[in-house]
């Protein structure tokens, strides 16, 4: 029951086969028995019993509220949730609870969806492993699966591997299935990073679709609430819920359609799929570029037309990313003072030192790092040398998509990472600003570009684990972009975890299914699995 | 009479003159610029003034705008900066700095946009104020104003300031220091409330000239309804940048004087700063460029406690906020905008009321008064209306009942009993018309003698109210938009039905009722 989409799940409710408490009560053991994985921060078990109940009661009446109700889902840490903390998974907010929600959970909430808890993250969504947060680094559940344990010979405890990030426990909570649908926030590559490895579908809308009001933000102009669930036209679906305009965000924009079903059959053959050649990076691994050939050579068979396409500015996008990033950090971070909210020093000696140690104690190295050279970046003097000049590269960069698409490219496919997630071990070799301009090097040219994005995953690598490509489409086309990843979803034939996810403590392994029996797979995805 | 009501309410064309200051005369005014010593160092002034826009909401968020209200009764998350709240604009004061700005015949900026300027301090929640920097919502204005000059100085003189550019900006919480237990107390009901920053360009040369600016500055926002105005509960706030030069050479260094909460003091702040740098440079000392704060008590200036010291503001642009657009007139609206969420410059204009040079023109043209009399008349919040009323109501000519006005009722009554909304000042011209036979008698011994007691049935009043805003959509429009002074000509409307005689507090109660 776990291991379905929503879409299913939502079958099962409707028809009795469950009830919204029992799911729920299974979602919530789930999430004890994965607790290692430390996917959540928070969990809400006694709201979610209470929801699961209303739930309950609205399916018994024959009148659920939509295709939502009685479905679990869970919300990264940096959206705010009336009366539950929100952390932001930093000292500074650790015990700070905001008296409105987000949105985009109020949305769900709407909807019936049951709020299992807030997911661990990266510091104010500032990293690119989920490793960076002030409560500890949140684990890749494909660590613990089989095909990871048989090929590596991996010791579980010490060779872990990271879900990338900063959404990791968004993804790690799809995943190992305590979350039918999670929240993450995608700013250079937030969702569909930990999305990609961590084998789950990951949407990043166009900017302004959905709303951000109640989303901590990390870069205003860049930031989107991002959707991660198990299928592409389970994404679809929340998207549809998700999408349009609010009163409270002054930069989003009335959804183009209100968009609900996918089509099951999408054809291809009058699509023209753009390869952007600069996406050819150096540390490309090769299983990620013959995963980026196989979907492109399944195109092409299938009768779609496949070019090379050239965004010429890409490579100065990290570098420009980073600047823009740092300077609103520098100005979004300046709120935290420890007056209103928040964490507040012993320091009372003056103002400014209660200031100064208050941020000191509340952030960590990384967030003050970025907050020091974003403002660097904007000082007087230094203004129109970085900042405005990585605005300008922004403008090109955005120019480079709008050309790509003018040609008659209907949408880009590209890696979403360089390769499938790295160990613990070794991830924290570099330190987060390497890290950071290596992982989110294929996917901060979308933010910077406004577009929406989606990875899909396609396979598992030779150490078992996930690895996704990205679909980029022109701006407000979400929809037909999930039209064209539902296309690879349904022949690349991805493996799902279900059942076992492998408890801490007992010695049995994993077992898999493939669960998109496909029908007409041109290649066997990388590695078998274990029965079907 | 009454000392302190005089200071408020000055009679005759004292108005004008209150404000100069026997310390430090305006050198230009008294002789010709171009006739002045060469040698002589002069007073260079430029104003920035900053106007709370008279609306119900904050310029952002929905919490509402009062004075004097409990601390931190009027707080949204916004306005405290909670984290992931945006900023959402509040339409009303982007049309009241559209209409503050066409008055002030300034160019409105088809397409402005919002900066965020950084700086830390306690009552400032979020790090940044949000501001126009780059390209604010209007620019190039004049402001003309008028200074008595002459031999007697009973010469009115025109005087033309530059008004810079007109910005949208959000106001400042308030900090309270308590010294004594070493604590500051903030109250977060001002931060984020909507203010119009006028920027003037340094082409004032005294403090009776920013004085007399700033008095008519204050006239015509309050006939526009767009801020109160009021200086002494903060609605104005004015900071003076002063230097001095020799005419021909380049300005001096400016220092910016704050903390000045009344036009009299801002006077006296300049001159007092203009002579203070005379006489350092004069000394052989050279002046810093520092903030200084007014003390009213010592009437000197004395230098801030380095709030700012030389600050990096980091502009950024505000991400939150797509740029403002304001149209021209409905036809260059895009098809398929809300017409109720467009600002339309056209449909402003159409609706900027009777502004005070013009009205101090039309009774001097009409009544064949003199110039300095109709600033005294337009000087007072609703003596222009009684002036009238009573040449409406009595066949003597004007001019002698301008005197009368001037010099015996606005002294005799304060104006405070004119303009109170409790008394019957609408039956002054009965009244006054009954004095003028017989001048032993009191008002309030008139009133009683002739009966001229209230209407004060409140079904008869509400008939007579719903005529009239049935009868005057324009106004009821005016007034919904913020434009509260508009009420009194209802109310006038109303009394004129009543041949004066309804109680005033009662209609005003049913006009509010009925134009809310």
């Amino acid at each position: 029951m776990l291991g379905l989409t929503i879409r299913e799940v939502s079958a099962a409710l409707r028809e009795g086969r469950i009830s919204p408490t029992e799911l729920c009560r299974k979602c919530l053991n789930r999430i004890k028995r994965t607790r290692h994985l430390n996917a959540y921060i928070a969990v809400t078990e006694e709201l979610a019993l209470k929801q699961a109940g209303e739930a309950e009661a609205r399916l018994l009446r024959g009148a659920p509220k939509g295709p939502l109700d009685g479905i679990p889902f869970a919300v990264k840490d940096n959206f705010c949730t009336e009366n539950i903390k929100t952390t932001c998974a930093s000292r500074m907010l650790k015990d700070y609870t905001p008296p409105y929600t987000a949105t985009v959970v109020q949305k769900l909430l709407n909807q019936g969806a049951i709020l299992m808890g807030k997911t661990n993250m990266d510091e104010f969504a500032m990293g690119a492993g989920s490793t960076d947060g002030a409560f500890g680094p949140v684990r890749n559940p494909w660590s613990y699966a089989a095909p990871y344990r048989e090929r590596t010979g991996a010791a579980p405890d010490s060779d872990w591997v990271v879900t990338g990030g900063s959404s990791g426990g968004s993804a790690a909570a799809v995943a190992s299935l305590t979350s039918y649908l999670a929240l993450g926030s995608d700013t250079g590559g937030s969702t569909r990073n930990p999305g990609a490895l961590c084998g789950v579908v990951a949407l990043k809308p166009t900017y302004g679709l959905l709303s951000r009001h109640g989303l901590i933000p990390l870069v205003n102009s860049m930031d989107v609430p991002g959707i991660m669930t198990r299928s592409v036209s389970d994404a679809a679906i929340v998207l549809g819920i998700l999408q349009g305009q609010d009163t409270r965000d002054s930069t989003t924009t009335a959804a183009p359609s209100s968009l609900t079903e996918l089509p099951e059959h999408f054809d291809v053959k009058n699509i023209c799929v753009g390869i952007p050649q600069e996406y050819h990076a150096p540390g490309l691994s090769e299983e990620t570029l013959a995963q980026w050939s196989r979907v492109a050579d399944m195109f092409e068979r299938a009768g779609a037309r496949v070019k090379r396409v050239s965004l010429p500015h890409t490579q100065h996008s990290i570098v420009c990313y980073h600047v823009l990033c740092h300077a609103e950090v520098a100005s979004n971070m300046a709120r935290f003072d420890g007056l209103e909210y928040g964490h507040r020093s012993e320091e009372d000696s003056s103002t400014e030192a209660m200031y100064a140690s208050s941020r000191h104690e509340g952030f960590n190295d990384v967030v003050r790092g970025r907050i020091l050279s974003g403002n660097y970046f904007l000082l007087k003097q230094n203004s129109e040398h970085y900042f405005v000049k990585a605005q300008r590269v922004r403008r090109l960069i955005a120019e480079d998509f709008k050309r790509a698409f003018g040609s008659g490219v209907d949408v880009l496919l590209t890696p979403t990472t360089l390769a499938d997630a790295a160990r613990y071990s070794d991830f924290t070799q570099e330190d987060n600003r390497t890290r950071s301009a290596q992982e989110d090097v294929f996917t901060q040219p979308v933010n910077m570009a406004g577009l929406p994005a989606v990875s899909v995953p396609t396979a598992l690598s030779s150490r078992g684990l996930p690895i996704g490509l990205q679909l980029i489409g022109p701006a407000l086309q979400d929809k037909k972009l999930l039209g064209v990843a539902q296309w690879i979803e349904q022949r690349v034939g991805f493996p799902s975890i279900t059942g076992a996810i492998k408890h801490m403590q007992d010695g049995s392994f994993d077992s898999f299914i493939i669960r998109h029996c496909p029908c007409e797979i041109e290649m066997r995805p990388v590695l078998c699995f274990m029965t079907c | 009479m009454n000392k302190q009501i005089s200071l408020l309410y000055p009679k005759a064309s004292c108005v004008i003159r209150r404000i100069s200051t026997p310390r430090a005369r305006c050198d230009s005014e008294l002789q010709p610029r171009a006739k002045s010593d060469p040698q002589q160092l002069v007073g260079v002034v430029g104003l920035e003034v900053h106007a709370q826009i008279n609306s119900n909401t904050k310029l952002f968020s929905g919490s509402s705008v009062r004075f004097s209200a409990p601390p931190n009764s009027l707080v949204s998350p916004f306005d405290a900066s909670l984290p992931g709240t945006l900023p959402v604009l509040n339409k009303r004061c982007v049309e009241a700095a559209v209409m503050t700005a066409l008055a002030l015949n300034c160019t409105i900026n088809k397409k402005s946009l919002f900066d965020r300027k950084h700086y830390f301090y306690a009552d400032l929640p979020a790090g940044y104020q949000i501001t126009q920097q780059r390209r604010p919502i209007a620019v190039d204005g004049t402001l003309t104003y008028s200074i008595l000059g002459g031999k007697k100085r009973s010469q009115v003189i025109r005087r033309t300031s530059t008004i810079k550019q007109i910005q949208l900006e959000q106001d400042s919480g308030k900090s309270l220091h308590d010294d004594l237990r070493s604590q500051t107390l903030i109250d977060l009901n001002r931060a984020g409330v909507g203010l119009m920053e006028l920027v003037m360009e340094p082409d004032m040369s005294c403090g009776e000239e920013a004085a007399a600016a700033v008095r008519e500055l204050q006239l015509i926002l309050q006939a526009l309804g767009t801020c109160q105005a009021n200086m002494s509960e903060g609605q104005l706030r004015v900071d003076a940048n002063v230097s001095v030069h020799k005419p021909g050479e380049p300005l001096g260094v400016r220092t910016e004087v704050k903390n000045i909460n009344s036009v009299r003091f801002l006077s006296r702040a300049i001159d007092y700063e203009i002579q203070r740098h005379i006489q350092v440079l004069q000394r052989g000392g050279t002046v810093q460029n520092e903030t200084r704060a007014f003390d009213s008590k010592s009437g000197e200036t004395i230098p801030m406690r380095d709030k700012e010291g030389l600050q990096d503001y980091r502009f950024m642009p505000e991400p939150n906020l797509p740029p403002l657009i304001v149209y021209e007139d409905n036809a260059s609206l895009p098809t398929g905008i809300d017409a109720c969420q467009a600002v339309v410059v056209q449909e402003i204009r159409a609706g900027l009321p009777e502004l005070p040079s013009i009205k101090r023109d039309r009774l001097v043209q009409t009544y064949g008064i003199l110039p300095e009399h109709s600033f005294t008349l337009v000087n007072e919040d609703g003596l222009v209306e009684y002036f009238e009323a009573v040449l409406k109501a009595t066949t003597k000519e004007p001019r002698k009942v301008i005197g009368w006005v001037t010099n015996e009722l606005v002294d005799v009554h304060p104006v405070c009993v004119l303009v109170s909304p409790a008394s019957p000042w609408f039956l002054f011209p009965q009244v006054f018309q009954e004095m003028w036979r017989s001048p032993g008698k009191t008002a309030s011994q008139i009133i009683q003698e002739q009966d001229l007691g209230l209407v004060s049935d409140a079904t008869q009043l509400h008939s007579i109210c719903q005529k009239v805003v049935d009868s005057h959509p324009v106004e009821v429009h005016a007034i919904r938009n913020g434009n509260k002074k508009v009420l009194n000509k209802l109310m006038g409307l109303v009394q004129k039905e009543t041949k004066g005689r309804a109680d005033p507090v009662l209609v005003r109660a049913i006009l509010q009722e009925k134009t809310s």
